[in-house]
């Protein structure tokens, strides 16, 4: 067996079963750790295929941002009360999720490019696929890349308008006016004497 | 059995790798001892007083009494801690912080690996330090360790994005993420480093720098004088010690990409010259990348002998209202710059 190969069995087990302890755990901490565990042996796989721009990109965006905060959520949940309740309707809407996902996945593995045949042919040395995929994403795909950044954009105004409250008896700092605060604003100096309060 | 494995040259390339780890690793150890030393004395200094002074002359034999002392010391699990993930935090600091070095160059031709997306890996690993930080907050089960875990995750995140910015300013200009191929661009002499086109973008990395390595002052994440000590507050002994090691390794990688991306690493300020041809000294080599990377370790010490402790909000201010805008507009003005025809 090829050195390659038996990386790949590994990686593939470990990733079966971080994604089957994200989704059986019930403490939600450890959920979002195996999710990590997951994607970040994804991103191994990722490398294998000698992808290792976007490999690195997913451990950099996915583990290293998105999913730091997703932690930071699930950690104010209470320890020891893990909160997810089993409802019946949900399971309904999960189940057909799924085998909606399962029925795209098939489709896609029996399709000619995933064949065991369809392999790729050896990339030359001075090949890097960095430089091959920003020219295509700025080029061929320029519109559809433009597209994808308003949506996000939009995503984050959305976000922002959302959740935004301007409560008219919060107190708010101001750094500008309290950095130029001086000695003089704050202090004074009196000569020991005591003085009528002003 | 397979054919790698009765391959010799195989495992030579295997122990090659471990050898070269171990030359990087175990100097990399003692200077993290000694920068406590040095971070004790010069604080001390800075304060007026002598610091460490009585374990050998002049207190230089006070970090190895220090690693003693934590080495021998017993490790408490807090009762109701997450034990596993108690012991795993650590572990999960220290990891990405060594491992980050791989890529570094120290010389020409002198780095452990010199792989194509080098600048992507050093950020995607110093990014997956937080994690050792935040599960040590959660698993310790205290209102303390957790608080500071959640102010570090916020932290981290906001900087993030503006260190991945200012590093965009250097891939523009040597238009590649090798590190190597990063510092042969700025080759020419002191003017030819880009520290000087990137002045913006070299201060906002540093100062993210000191801020994802929590380090005063921004280390609302173990503020004593609110969290008593933050993330960490239950860990005693050895597991302690991986803390502080992954801590201080965090710094000195910070302190020597700042001289690899902005101060052109190994090469000499006067490469080229004349002067430099005459003394071999003065010429490239690995002394230069040493002392541009002692000068920023010393600017950690320094910011936290000089500046008091930003409040958390000041910290989320800097971070996104004056951080990210300064090195979006940067980027845009190199940008432009580019496209009139100016190059490096």
């Amino acid at each position: 067996m090829a050195f390659q190969t038996l990386l790949f069995y590994l990686f593939g087990t470990v990733l079966l079963a971080a994604a089957a302890a994200a989704v059986t755990l019930r403490n939600m901490v450890h959920a979002a750790l195996s999710l990590i565990l997951s994607f970040f042996t994804a991103a191994m796989l990722w490398m294998l295929l000698e992808a290792e721009f976007l490999s690195i990109l997913l451990v950099l965006v996915y583990i290293g941002a998105v999913l730091v905060l997703f932690l930071f959520v699930v950690m104010m949940v209470e320890r020891h009360t893990p909160t997810i309740h089993r409802r019946r309707n949900y399971r309904i809407v999960a189940s057909a999720v799924a085998a909606v996902m399962v029925a795209e996945l098939g489709m896609a593995l029996l399709a000619p490019d995933f064949s065991p045949t369809a392999q790729p042919l050896p990339a030359p040395l001075e090949y890097s696929n960095t430089k091959a995929l920003g020219s295509v994403l700025y080029t061929d795909y320029a519109l559809a890349f433009e597209a994808a950044a308003v949506a996000l954009l939009v995503a984050i105004v959305g976000a922002i308008a959302l959740t935004l409250r301007v409560r008219p008896d919060h107190h708010r700092q101001n750094p500008a006016r309290q950095s130029r605060v001086r000695k003089q604003d704050r202090l004074r100096l009196t000569d020991g004497r005591s003085e009528p309060p002003c | 059995m397979p054919d790698w494995m009765t391959d010799l040259s195989v495992w030579l390339r295997v122990g090659e790798i471990l050898l070269g780890a171990m030359v990087i690793l175990l100097p990399l150890l003692a200077v993290v001892a000694y920068y406590t030393y040095a971070e004790r004395k010069i604080v001390g200094f800075i304060q007026m007083r002598l610091g460490p002074s009585r374990v050998g002359p002049r207190g230089l034999f006070q970090p190895i009494a220090d690693v003693l002392k934590l080495l021998t010391k017993e490790v408490v699990l807090p009762a109701q801690a997450s034990r596993g993930l108690f012991l795993l935090a650590p572990l999960a600091a220290l990891v990405p912080a060594l491992g980050a070095w791989a890529v570094v160059p120290f010389d020409d031709g002198l780095w452990l690996a010199n792989i194509d997306a080098g600048l992507l890996y050093v950020l995607a690993l110093t990014s997956l330090g937080a994690y050792g930080i935040i599960i040590a907050g959660w698993a310790s089960n205290s209102k303390y360790a957790l608080l500071g875990a959640m102010r570090q995750a916020a932290q981290v995140v906001s900087y993030e994005i503006a260190m991945g910015f200012a590093l965009v300013g250097v891939l523009m200009l040597s238009g590649s993420l090798n590190l190597a191929a990063i510092v042969q661009a700025q080759s020419g002499g002191i003017l030819d480093w880009f520290f000087l086109p990137l002045l913006p973008l070299l201060l906002v990395y540093l100062v993210s720098g000191v801020a994802e390595t929590n380090r005063l002052p921004f280390d609302v994440v173990e503020g004593e004088s609110e969290l008593v000590a933050g993330f960490h507050v239950e860990y005693s002994g050895s597991a302690f010690a991986v803390f502080f090691l992954a801590e201080y390794s965090a710094m000195i990688l910070i302190s020597a990409l700042t001289a690899t991306l902005f101060f052109g690493g190994w090469l000499s300020p006067l490469e080229g010259t004349q002067i430099a041809q005459a003394v071999p000294v003065l010429d490239s080599g690995i002394h230069w990348w040493l002392l541009k990377t002692a000068f920023f370790m010393f600017c950690f010490l320094w910011f936290r002998g000089t500046f008091p402790r930003y409040r958390y909000d000041q910290i989320m201010r800097l971070g996104w209202k004056v951080f990210i805008p300064v090195t979006l507009i940067w980027i845009f003005v190199l940008g432009a710059a580019r496209y009139a025809g100016f190059t490096g």
